[in-house]
C-alpha cells in the first residue's frame, strides 16, 4: 500500500490513529451555555497558579470526529453483546440494558452523596432492599456496600477478622490459601497485615481436611476458601473445615467469585462460612465494562458484625433510614461516600428481576458448563474429574505433545468467533483451559463453542502451526509483550512517537 | 424468564447428552441437607417496565427540584449526552479486561489515551488506569512512596479531604505505617512551620491535597523543596480535576493522586468514579494498576497491550504493588470520551466558568452582614465562609427553600462549627446563586 492511499480496507479494520494525531487548534466537539455572571480574572484570581496556556497536547476535535473515533475503536473489541465470552472465573454473562437505564435515572445518577438523608431516602431505601437480598441469598447476619470490588471486599473481610481477634486479645499471624486461589487472596492478605501460608490442594483438588487440621495452629487467623474452588469444584468437606476452624478459634472467609454456582441453591452462611464477598459484576451482571467499575460487597456473620467499616445503613423511628458515620469498633472507611452506588442500582436490578427464579439462573450455568465438559472431556486433558458446578477447567496436556498450549488454543479460538478461555489460572492446573459459559448461552452457542474447540483439537494434531500463529483473522496480530514491557511506552508523545513508529 | 435463552425442551434434551436424570443430579457434590428446600425470599420477578417503574420510584424520594451548593470532592459538572453514548456501546460495556490484546485493541488504544490525558493534565510522565477512586489511589499512592523510600512515617495534611484521611488510616493500620496529621494555617494553606518540623529522615510521604478540602489552592514548590531535602516524596491529592484546566500542574509532586469524577462521571451518591496514580516514568515499577503501552504486532503495525504486568496480583500474589484486580475502566472511558468532547479549549472554558461563578458567589454572600470569608488563600470553585450562626441550622432553612446547602465544615473538622464549604460550578445558574444568597441571608434574620 502506498502512503497516499490511506482507505483501502473496511471500516473495522482501519487504522484509526490516536485522538491526538487527529487533533488541530481551534476546534472542539463541546459548547457551554454563556456565561451569566462578570468573567473573573484567572490572572488576579489565581496568581502564580494560573495555567496561562492551557492543558498542553490536549485534542482539539470536533463532535462527529469524537463519535467516529470511539465508534471505530469499539468494533476493535469483542464483547459479551457479540457472543459467548467463556472466560473462567469472570462469569461474563448478559448484562441486562434495563439496569442501564435505571441507574442513569434523574434522582439516582445526580444524587450527591452529602446530600442530607431527608433528601435521599430513595437511594437509602435501594441499598436496604440490596442488603436484604443479599442476606437471604448467602444466608448471612450482616453486611457492608461499601467494597468497590473482590479484592476490595476480600481486604474488608481480612480486616474483619483481624479486628474480631484482636477484641479477643491477639490478632493471630498467619492466614492459609490454597495452592489454587486467585492472585488477589495472597495479594489481600499482606496488606491485611498477614503473612500468607500457601496450601497444597490434594489429588482431587480439594482441600487436603487432614493436613488442614495440622496447619490451623493457634497462629491461623483465616482460611480464604473457594466454594466452589477455581477448578470449579465444590468443596464437599466445607463444614467440617469450617468446624477444624472455630475448634482453633480461626474463621472461615469465603471467595465468592464463583456464586454464580450455588444462588438459589445453597447458602454458605449455611455451610460454616463466617464471611464472604461477592462480586456484584460477576454474579450480579453488573457490566465489566473492559475492567470495571464493580462492586464487592462483604456478608459476615453476627460476631463480625460489630467491626462493619462505616458508614453503616440503619433504620430509625417510622422507617427512615439513616447512614451512620462513626462505630467504635469499625475497621473504618474502605473507600470514601457510600460505595459504587450506581453498580448496586444495576445489581439490585438484576435481583428484582428474576426473584426467587434465580435459581434457574444457576441450573443454566451448571448445566452449560457439564455439557460443554460432556461435549470435550477426552479431546481435552481433564486432570480434576470430580463433577463441575459452573465452569470447567482442562489443560493442555494432549495438544502439548503436537507443541500446542492453552494460550495457542485460546489464540486460534478467536478465529472460531469466540473469546478465549481463562489461561492463566488456577495455577495448580499448568497449561489450563479454564471455561465458564454462564447461563446466558443458548444449547446453539455451546454447540458452537464445542464445535470450534474439536476443530481447534484436530488442528493441533494435524497442523500445529495454523494454531500456534494464530490469530489470523483480527485487525493486529499477536503483539510483541516483551518488548513493550522492556521500553515502556506509557503515553503518546507530539515528537517521540512519530520516532518511536519508525525504529 | 426473558434473560435466559433456552426453552424447557433444550434444558431436558442437554440433561440428557450429559447423562443425567435431572438439574438435581448436577449438584450432587452439595451434600444434601445443605441444600436448600425452599425457594429464596427474593422480591421478584418483575418485568421492565415494573423494575423500571420501581426505581423511578426511589428516585422521587430523592432530591428532584433542589438546586444543590455541595462539592466537597463530588461535583455537578455538565455532561455530554455522547458520553453515554459511547460508553454504553456493548463492545466496550460488555468486554472484559483487555488481557487478550488481539480483540480488545479498542479499549486498550482508549486506555493509552486516557494515560496520555491524565499525564498531561497533571505534568507528569506515567499514569495508570485505574483505582477505585480518588479516595484509594491516594491510599495506594502512600504505600506507593513507602515501597520507594523504605520509609514508614507518612505526614498527612489535615486539610486533605476528611473520608480520604479515614480511608488511609484504615490501609495504614496493618502496613506498618505511621500517619500524622498536619496543621492548616490561617489562610488555609498546609501550615509549613507545622510540616517542617515534623519533617524528619524516616518519612516517607507529606500528602496535601490542591485545591484543598478548604477550597483553597497550595503552593507546591515549597513543600516539595522541604520534603525533598528529607529525602521524602511529595504526595498531591486532586479532588476537583477541573480545576487543572486553570491551574498549573502539580508537576512538582512526586506522586499525584486524582479523583476522575468531575470528567464526565454523575455523582450517583458516591459512586462509581475512577482514581488515578500518575507519577515519574521512574517510579513506574511501583505503580499499582493497570498500565496501557504501544508496541507492534507481528507484522510490525501499532498496537497495544497490558504491560508491566509483573507488578500486577495474578503474576506476584503476596509479592504484587496492590491487590486491585477489577477497577474502574469504563468510568476511566468516560473522562476520555468527556475530555476529548471539551478538548483543550472546552476544558479551560469550563474551570474559567467556575471560578467566575464561584468568585460571584462569594461576592453575593460577602453582603450578607455577619458573613465573611474564612480562609484568603486564592481558590477554584469552592471556598469557605464563616457565617455568625450554626451551618446546620442555616442548611435546615435553606432545605425549605429547595436548596440543599453547603457542606458543613463542623462535622469533620470541629473547630469549624460555623464553616461552611460552598462549591459553584458551572452548572449553577447566576439566579439560583442569588437565590441562595437571599435565602442565606433570610436564613441569619430568623429569630434564633
Ligand atoms: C476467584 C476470584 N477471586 C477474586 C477475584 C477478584 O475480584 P475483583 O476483580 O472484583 O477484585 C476474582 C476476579 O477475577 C476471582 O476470579
Amino acid at each position: 500500500m502506498t502512503d497516499k492511499i490511506k482507505k483501502a480496507t473496511r471500516h473495522t479494520n482501519q487504522n484509526e490513529g490516536l485522538i491526538f494525531e487527529k487533533s488541530s487548534p481551534g476546534k472542539r466537539a463541546f459548547e457551554l451555555p454563556p456565561l451569566d455572571v462578570p468573567a473573573a480574572d484567572p490572572a488576579k484570581a489565581l496568581g502564580a497558579s494560573y495555567r496561562q496556556k492551557g492543558v498542553e497536547g490536549f485534542p482539539e476535535v470536533s463532535e462527529i470526529e469524537v463519535i467516529r473515533h470511539f465508534t471505530r475503536l469499539s468494533t476493535w473489541n469483542y464483547a459479551i453483546d457479540l457472543g459467548m465470552y467463556p472466560l473462567g472465573s469472570c462469569t461474563m454473562k448478559y448484562n441486562p440494558r434495563v439496569n442501564e437505564f435505571v441507574a442513569r435515572l434523574d434522582g439516582l445518577a445526580t444524587e450527591h452523596p452529602y446530600q442530607s438523608q431527608e433528601l435521599s431516602q430513595g437511594c437509602l431505601k435501594i441499598l436496604q432492599l440490596l442488603e436484604k437480598c443479599l442476606l437471604e441469598i448467602t444466608g448471612m447476619d450482616a453486611v457492608t456496600l461499601q467494597p468497590a470490588a473482590g479484592a476490595q471486599g476480600e481486604l474488608t473481610g481480612l480486616l474483619l477478622i483481624r479486628a474480631y481477634h484482636e477484641r479477643n486479645g491477639n490478632p493471630r499471624k498467619k492466614v492459609l490459601i490454597p495452592d489454587s486461589a486467585h492472585g488477589t487472596n495472597p495479594a489481600t492478605a499482606v496488606i491485611a497485615g498477614y503473612e500468607v501460608e500457601n496450601i497444597k490442594s490434594e489429588s482431587h483438588g480439594q482441600i487436603d481436611v487432614d493436613k488442614l487440621r495440622d496447619l490451623v495452629t493457634p497462629d491461623v487467623a483465616a482460611l480464604m476458601i473457594t466454594n466452589p474452588s477455581t477448578l470449579g469444584i465444590f468443596e464437599e468437606r466445607i463444614p467440617e473445615i469450617a468446624e477444624i476452624l472455630h475448634a482453633q478459634g480461626a474463621l472461615l472467609y469465603m471467595d465468592g467469585a464463583n456464586m454464580n454456582a450455588l444462588t438459589g441453591i445453597t447458602r454458605p452462611g449455611d455451610l460454616g462460612v463466617d464471611v464472604m464477598h461477592l462480586n456484584l459484576h460477576k454474579t450480579f451482571s453488573t457490566p465489566h465494562g473492559g475492567g470495571g467499575p464493580g462492586a464487592g460487597p462483604v456478608a459476615m456473620k453476627k460476631i463480625l458484625e460489630p467491626f462493619r467499616p462505616v458508614p453503616i445503613l440503619v433504620e430509625k423511628e417510622a422507617g427512615r433510614l439513616a447512614l451512620e458515620q462513626i462505630r467504635p469498633h469499625s475497621i473504618g472507611r474502605v473507600k470514601a461516600f457510600s460505595g459504587n452506588f450506581g453498580v448496586l442500582v444495576r445489581a439490585l436490578a438484576y435481583i428484582l428481576a428474576y426473584g426467587p427464579g434465580v435459581r434457574q439462573a444457576t441450573e443454566d450455568a451448571v448445566l452449560n458448563a457439564n455439557y460443554i465438559r460432556k461435549h470435550l472431556e477426552g479431546i481435552f486433558d481433564l486432570p480434576y474429574s470430580l463433577p463441575s458446578m459452573h465452569e470447567v477447567v482442562f489443560s493442555d496436556a494432549l495438544q502439548k505433545k503436537n507443541g500446542v498450549n492453552t494460550m495457542d488454543i485460546a489464540k486460534r479460538l478467536i478465529d472460531y468467533g469466540f473469546h478465549p478461555y481463562t489461561t492463566a489460572f488456577p495455577l495448580i492446573v499448568p497449561g489450563a483451559l479454564m471455561i465458564e459459559p454462564t447461563e446466558s448461552e443458548s444449547r446453539e452457542e455451546c454447540d458452537l463453542f464445542i464445535d470450534a474447540m474439536r476443530s481447534i483439537a484436530e488442528e493441533a494434531a494435524t497442523n500445529p502451526e495454523l494454531v500456534r500463529t494464530a490469530p489470523h483473522t483480527t485487525r493486529v496480530r499477536r503483539l510483541d509483550e516483551v518488548g513493550a514491557a522492556r521500553k515502556p511506552i506509557l503515553r503518546w508523545k507530539p515528537q517521540a512517537s512519530r520516532t518511536e513508529a519508525a525504529d | 424468564m426473558r434473560y435466559l435463552p433456552k426453552s424447557p425442551a433444550e434444558r431436558q434434551d442437554m440433561l440428557a447428552a450429559i447423562g443425567a436424570k435431572s438439574i438435581d443430579d448436577l449438584f450432587s457434590s452439595i451434600p444434601e441437607r445443605y441444600r436448600l428446600q425452599e425457594a429464596l425470599k427474593l422480591p421478584g420477578p418483575l418485568s421492565e417496565t415494573e423494575v423500571i417503574d420501581f426505581f423511578k420510584a426511589r428516585a422521587a424520594e430523592n432530591s428532584g427540584g433542589y438546586t444543590s451548593f455541595l462539592g466537597a470532592g463530588v461535583y455537578h459538572h455538565l455532561r455530554s449526552v455522547v458520553t453515554d453514548a459511547i460508553i454504553q456501546r456493548g463492545e466496550f460495556l460488555t468486554s472484559y479486561t483487555p488481557y487478550q490484546a488481539e480483540i480488545t485493541q479498542g479499549t486498550l488504544q482508549a486506555i493509552f489515551e486516557f494515560q496520555t490525558l491524565m499525564c498531561q493534565l497533571t505534568g507528569q510522565e506515567v499514569a495508570n488506569a485505574s483505582m477505585y477512586d480518588g479516595s484509594t489511589a491516594t491510599t495506594e499512592a502512600v504505600l506507593m512512596a513507602e515501597r520507594l523510600t523504605g520509609r514508614t512515617r507518612i505526614l498527612v495534611a489535615r486539610s486533605l479531604h476528611p473520608e480520604y484521611r479515614d480511608v488511609l488510616k484504615t490501609y495504614a493500620k496493618n502496613s506498618g505505617l505511621h500517619v500524622e496529621e498536619i496543621a492548616y494555617s490561617a489562610n488555609g494553606t498546609l501550615d509549613q512551620k507545622a510540616f517542617e518540623s515534623a519533617l524528619k529522615d524516616d518519612v516517607a510521604a507529606v500528602v496535601v491535597q490542591s485545591p484543598n478540602f478548604f477550597g483553597v489552592i497550595e503552593s507546591l514548590a515549597p513543600l516539595r523543596d522541604a520534603a525533598h531535602s528529607s529525602g521524602a516524596l511529595l504526595v498531591t491529592a486532586i479532588t476537583e480535576g477541573v480545576s487543572l484546566g486553570l491551574l498549573t500542574p502539580p508537576a512538582e509532586a512526586d506522586i499525584v493522586a486524582m479523583e476522575a469524577q468531575s470528567f464526565g462521571l454523575a455523582p450517583s451518591y458516591g459512586g462509581p468514579f475512577a482514581g488515578v496514580i500518575a507519577s515519574r516514568d521512574k517510579f513506574v515499577r511501583q505503580m499499582p494498576g493497570r498500565l496501557a503501552g504501544q508496541t507492534t504486532d507481528s507484522e510490525g503495525r501499532r498496537g497495544f497491550v497490558l504491560t508491566l504486568a509483573t507488578r500486577e496480583q495474578h503474576i506476584r500474589r503476596e509479592k504484587a504493588t496492590s491487590n486491585i484486580c477489577t477497577n474502574q475502566a469504563l468510568c476511566a472511558l468516560a473522562a476520555t470520551v468527556h475530555l476529548t468532547l471539551l478538548g483543550k479549549e472546552g476544558l479551560g472554558e469550563v474551570a474559567r466558568q467556575n471560578l467566575s461563578k464561584a468568585k460571584f458567589a462569594l461576592a453575593e454572600l460577602e453582603n450578607i452582614p455577619g458573613v465573611r470569608r474564612a480562609f484568603d488563600a486564592p481558590f477554584f470553585n469552592e471556598f469557605t465562609v464563616e457565617l455568625p450562626r450554626s451551618v446546620k441550622i442555616v442548611n435546615a432553612y435553606l432545605q425549605r427553600e429547595k436548596i440543599i446547602g453547603p457542606f458543613v465544615l463542623g462535622t469533620a473538622y470541629p473547630e469549624l462549627t460555623k464553616h461552611a464549604l460552598v462549591c459553584v460550578t458551572e452548572t449553577t445558574p447566576r439566579a439560583e446563586i442569588e437565590r441562595f444568597a437571599a435565602a442565606v441571608r433570610r436564613a441569619l434574620e430568623q429569630p434564633v
